[in-house]
């Protein structure tokens, strides 16, 4: 065995070691990555809270919704004549704007339909019957089975072998991370800025959108009292389809968001992790509360990257799970509390 | 017991007529059926039937995979069938108990006892009791925490579980050797001849038919069968009704005096140390451990053996199991199938995709598995159904005399 | 539904302006960084590729490359007569590893079909085995092949884990078992009677490369980052011990197979300012870290091995693949070679396929010689010394080659 490895690893006797410098020092950098991560995962923990608002049901599937967004936009990308290639393009500002805005708009037709459809095909059928939870659950890894695979093996003989399979896509970069400014030693590049305010700003339409509109009424009165909103004469099914759908359009987003931090991350299985995180964030922040999923997602993208430099960055997903495991131990309804309905009534 | 009346015509599945078959037999002749078929299945790597056998990997092998997959259906079977918790980080027991075995007797490893006192034949039979009590102090020490939780926040729990223990394995170098696995771990050494030098379970041993997979097969069934024994007798005790109540509805449960945190933590205990065995089975068979072999999608795939198979149905789980394992091997390097021309591997290649399919379908139309599981509460429940079956038969002479009986079993379970 | 619409709408708006941001910022980055702008780089990342730069041996000095106008053609001189044998081979044709497995199944097949050609009185089929990679399958593949008696010698198997797990079964079935890919030093180890590997071990390309690194290039601080596969983790051991004092500890780092992400390594390589970053791993993951190593504005060689070398890479990483350094213990394929495998399998020849190639022809060799079982089969390698075309076959008594080189290319 090699005795000759670095720090940020594990001894003989299984003492993790702690490189508190190292988070010290990188602060503001973690700070600001960790916002930059945080609201990829508060978009995608949107999805999962207005579900589970409204049908008490943790849809499983949803970190698939959000794969299927990634190879959304980068099919609108090739669509619009861009090869995949080792270097970014550079295209001017506003062909930059107009083509990460097709492309997010790519990834939010596909996501969206992909949660709408998911609804119909799987969840319906069984809502009908009144099933018990647990089966929504395991149709739900059912689904992310078939999803996944799809992509993995049925895309490739579909588009020609030009998506899916088993290897990530090939990158198509419109944007090159470029330093903006400094916040306190660390540096904030173009993409970070445009994530978490584009992030925010989804996120703030969302929650306007379910305060304010008459379909957010809706849901939030099916999300407080399914019977009593029936009885007022909201349709159920309807609430229903509109809440995957506004959580699949929002994955879409988050999916093209995501890409342009991480370019080659366009891959069959990169849904997996995120989804559990932004599913952790959802809880963190407190399941069915909107407000919550934002807070979430930015606590947990932010606790990641201190932990990853306290720890190793080997142990970043470790110190995700053991984060979501602490909190459901100590404040199962998270720091805002559950409840899609009162908490913003 | 009303409904016989309602229901005069009820169809019945084939697997309800073999229940209904089943359960009406003597229990002699229960056994006299029961014990000639378990030796035909074990005896099946040795016969390898045609067609059946597969093609492109041993059969023996296969089998050896298919038993330590029937154990861990059991064991989670125990948790998400009987107890109605969903587990699905269940691939970190398998992981601990095969990694128990392989840090106490891979050379690879700082904590190898086999080096200091311990003699390699016996450092397989000796790591696996510690690695069922690791694992089941495992569970203890993952449910105390947890299963106060909901359900589905259990499920997301139980999943980080799994994770983090890959992740454990894999990131702590120094005891794990980390992707680089444990090596040359221990094998029980028997049946040692001329020309089998290390013995029978040796992965050495790779002449068909009685080769190590063969070998281990066997060894499974023993397991499988000393495990039903133990959980079918909990089953019937009142810790399976307490079960049983708790997955129905646990608020009532609790309100009729059921404690149901600790039943709950029993069941998990005793799931994991379950899949802790099959863990150690699985060491001792492929002699070699990687933590990407403990990846959660295997979690998925061991759900998948038992909501196929029928939760809570312990034979139906078993059935499940042998399904996920034989049928993506079944087509692996067949070239063609009653004479038509196949690509083998191209389907295998397909496997998550059939059963995630399979999950949906099955969801909506069959929730109950392929074998649905029938209740029997009462202790002397098998007494009094075969004394109603025989009442219904009278009775009902002229129409089919089975319906009767089955909306009793059915009858006794809600 | 109708009411959400202008909403979206709206929200697209707003989004606008924040991507002006980008937008603007894309465009004075090309202004700051001449290097990644448009069409200039798009031309150089497409005549990028991976050239042979040099064979080293183990104190990283160059030894001059094989002479393979002699190599062995497997259609040797078309006369050989023998009964019909199979030749197995054992790796990774399905799942997330299988790009290396067909590599070597498609270099195996190039050779036994060239002989086959050539040779009617004398036909070899290869039968291929799936393992996946996995250990446990492969312990269900091993008696399988063992059980077939028509096979004689094997090509693989393919990854050392899954070796170490069933090399045993080869050993004792008295069973050739040529691997052109598991580099993996232990397993000779092992006293496996049957056990040739076709390239260095991982034992030689670390020190090699190190020293290469060290006494050539001058690199006096390297920063190792290793993935979490088997091979990253027994390479990274390898190369850090090589380097000695070169080896900065305070900038190594693990990454994960399957990670795309590396910006928190990127920092601390960035903060260590070494004179090279040798990754050991796969492209999947090395092509996204030279390109955010390069991004983050780290001017360090790039350096990395046998996992790194495909065409992948290139692809992947575009112009950050410039200059970086990938060694393997692969031989670069000639031009026919090259030709002739592209023509057959309509894909560019990856790593090992070379490798597969050679071992298949001396496989060949041996049954045109008259082997025609198991035993003789792995006598005649035993025995074997000649020329291939990536380099002079001939193994020592632990099973591995008497002088095991590795090369070192660049991508240019």
């Amino acid at each position: 065995m090699s005795a000759v490895m670095s720090a940020g690893q594990v001894l003989a006797d299984g003492v993790i070691d702690f490189n508190v410098q190292s988070l010290v020092d990188n602060f503001w950098a973690l700070t600001i990555d960790g916002l930059t991560y945080g609201s990829i995962y508060a978009l995608v923990a949107v999805g999962y809270t207005l579900v589970y608002g409204v049908l008490r049901l943790i849809n499983f599937a949803h970190s698939e919704i959000f794969m299927l967004g990634m190879f959304g936009q980068y099919a609108m990308l090739m669509l619009l004549g861009f090869t995949p290639r080792g270097d970014a393009y550079t295209q001017g500002t506003i062909m930059t704007v107009t083509y990460l805005l097709l492309a997010m708009i790519g990834g939010m037709i596909v996501s969206g339909g992909a949660a709408v459809g998911l609804e119909r095909v799987a969840y319906r059928p069984l809502r009908k019957r009144g099933a018990p939870s647990l089966v929504f659950l395991i149709t739900a890894i059912g689904a992310s089975f078939v999803i996944q695979e799809f992509v993995h093996f049925v895309l490739p003989k579909l588009t020609n072998n030009e998506l899916g399979g088993s290897i990530a896509q090939q990158p198509i970069r419109l944007v090159v991370p470029s330093v903006q400014f400094s916040v306190f030693g660390a540096e904030v590049t173009n993409v970070e800025i445009v994530i978490v305010i584009a992030a925010l700003l989804l996120a703030f339409a969302t929650e306007r959108f379910v305060t304010l509109t008459k379909f957010g009424r809706g849901i939030r009165a099916v999300a407080q009292d399914p019977v009593t909103a029936t009885l007022m004469g909201v349709s159920r099914e309807r609430v229903i389809m509109l809440t995957f759908l506004i959580g699949g359009l929002l994955a879409g987003a988050a999916a093209m968001l995501y890409t342009l931090r991480v370019p080659s991350g366009v891959i069959y299985s990169g849904g997996f992790i995120l989804g559990i995180k932004a599913f952790s964030a959802a809880v963190l922040g407190g399941i069915g509360n909107l407000r919550g999923a934002l807070l979430g997602g930015l606590l947990l993208g932010v606790m990641e990257l201190y932990g990853q430099a306290l720890f190793g960055t080997e142990w970043r997903d470790v110190v995700a799970f053991v984060v979501l495991i602490l909190v459901l131990m100590i404040r199962p309804t998270g720091i805002l509390g559950e409840s899609l309905g009162r908490a913003r009534a | 017991m009303s409904t016989e009346t309602t229901r005069p015509t009820l169809q019945l599945s084939f697997s309800d007529k073999l229940r209904l078959w089943w359960d009406a037999l003597a229990r002699p002749t229960q056994w006299l059926i029961g014990v000639p078929f378990i030796v035909f299945i074990a005896l099946l790597p040795v016969i390898r039937p045609p067609v059946l056998t597969t093609v492109g990997t041993d059969f023996g092998g296969v089998l050896a995979q298919f038993g330590m997959y029937a154990l861990l259906a059991i064991g989670l079977n125990v948790v998400v069938g009987q107890t109605g918790l969903l587990d699905l980080g269940y691939v970190g027991f398998y992981a601990i108990g095969a990694y128990t075995v392989g840090l106490l007797t891979s050379p690879d490893s700082p904590w190898n006892l086999t080096d200091d006192w311990l003699s390699r034949d016996w450092a397989w039979l000796f790591a696996l009791p510690i690695a069922i009590a690791i694992t089941a102090i495992s569970g203890l020490i993952l449910g105390t925490p947890t299963l106060r939780l909901r359900g589905d926040y259990l499920a997301i729990v139980t999943l980080g579980f799994g994770e983090i223990v890959r992740l454990l394995a894999d990131n702590l170098t120094n005891l794990t050797r980390g992707g680089q696995g444990l090596t040359k771990i221990a094998y029980p050494v028997a049946g040692v001849s001329e020309s089998r030098p290390n013995g029978v379970f040796s992965a050495g041993n790779s002449t068909a038919p009685f080769n190590s997979g063969t070998w281990w097969f066997w060894v499974s069934i023993v397991f499988i069968i000393i495990v039903l024994l133990i959980v079918g007798n909990l089953e019937r005790s009142r810790v399976g009704r307490a079960w049983v109540a708790i997955r129905e509805d646990e608020d009532a449960a609790e309100i009729m005096g059921v404690p149901t945190f600790k039943f709950k933590l029993w069941a998990f205990i005793i799931g994991a140390s379950i899949g802790g065995l099959s863990g150690a089975l699985y060491a001792g068979q492929v002699q070699f451990v990687v933590p990407t072999t403990f990846n959660v999608i295997n979690s998925m795939l061991f759900l998948c053996a038992v909501v196929l198979g029928g939760q809570g149905n312990k034979l139906g789980v078993i059935l499940g199991a042998f399904v996920i394992v034989y049928l993506p091997n079944f087509f692996l390097g067949r070239t063609e199938l009653l004479g038509i021309p196949i690509d083998g591997n191209e389907i295998a290649n397909y496997k998550y995709l059939f059963f995630g399919v399979a999950l949906v379908v099955l969801m909506i139309f069959r929730p109950q598995g392929l074998i649905p599981a029938r209740q029997k509460l009462l202790a002397y429940g098998r007494a009094i159904y075969v004394a109603t079956r025989k009442a219904a038969l009278a009775l009902n002479r002229k129409p089919a005399p089975a319906p009767a009986a089955a909306t009793d079993t059915e009858g006794g379970a809600r | 539904m109708r009411s959400s619409t202008p909403k979206m709408a709206g929200t697209a708006l707003v989004l606008v302006a924040g991507l002006m941001l980008a937008g603007c910022s894309s465009k004075d980055d090309s202004g700051d960084t001449p290097t990644a702008s448009g069409s200039e780089s798009a031309a150089a990342s497409g005549d990028l590729s991976i050239q042979p730069v040099v064979q080293i041996d183990t104190k990283g000095e160059e030894v001059p490359a094989a002479d393979t106008s002699n190599a062995a053609d497997p259609a040797g001189d078309g006369s050989a007569k023998c009964d019909p044998v199979t030749i197995a081979m054992a790796g990774a044709l399905t799942g997330p590893n299988a790009a290396l497995g067909i590599n070597i199944l498609n270099g195996a097949k190039l050779a036994v079909d060239a002989h086959n050609a050539a040779n009617a009185g004398c036909q070899v089929t290869v039968k291929e085995f799936d393992t996946e990679g996995d250990p446990q399958k492969a312990t269900q593949v091993a008696p399988s092949i063992v059980g077939d008696k028509s096979v004689i010698g094997l090509l693989g198997p393919a990854f050392s884990g899954e070796t170490a797990a069933v090399g045993q079964v080869f050993s004792d079935a008295g069973l050739l078992s040529l691997t052109a890919s598991a580099t993996n030093p232990d397993l000779v180890k092992n006293g496996w009677t049957n056990f040739y590997r076709g390239l260095a071990n991982d034992a030689v390309q670390g020190p090699s490369v190190a020293a290469y690194l060290v006494n050539t290039l001058k690199f006096a601080k390297v920063c190792v980052v290793q993935d979490d596969s088997d091979y990253g983790v027994g390479l990274a051991a390898q190369i850090t011990s090589g380097l000695g004092d070169a080896a900065d500890s305070s900038c190594a780092a693990k990454v994960k197979a399957g990670d795309k992400d590396f910006s928190a390594t990127v920092q601390i390589i960035k903060t260590a300012a070494p004179d090279a970053v040798f990754y050991a791993g796969y492209y999947a993951e090395g092509a996204p870290f030279a390109s955010q190593l390069k991004e983050a504005g780290v001017t360090a060689a790039f350096v990395s091995a046998d996992g790194t070398n495909d065409p992948q890479f290139v692809k992947q990483a575009g112009s950050a693949a410039k200059d970086a350094y990938l060694s393997c213990p692969c031989g670069p394929a000639p031009e026919k070679f090259a030709a002739d495998y592209k023509a057959k399998f309509n894909i560019d020849s990856g790593v090992y396929s070379v490798e597969a190639y050679d071992l298949a022809t001396i496989m060949l060799k041996g049954i045109d010689s008259g082997v025609k079982d198991r035993a003789g089969l792995v006598d005649f390698v035993k025995s074997y010394d000649g020329d291939g075309l990536a380099r002079h076959y001939k193994w020592d008594a632990t099973g591995e080659l008497a002088s095991a080189l590795i090369w070192i290319y660049q991508v240019k």
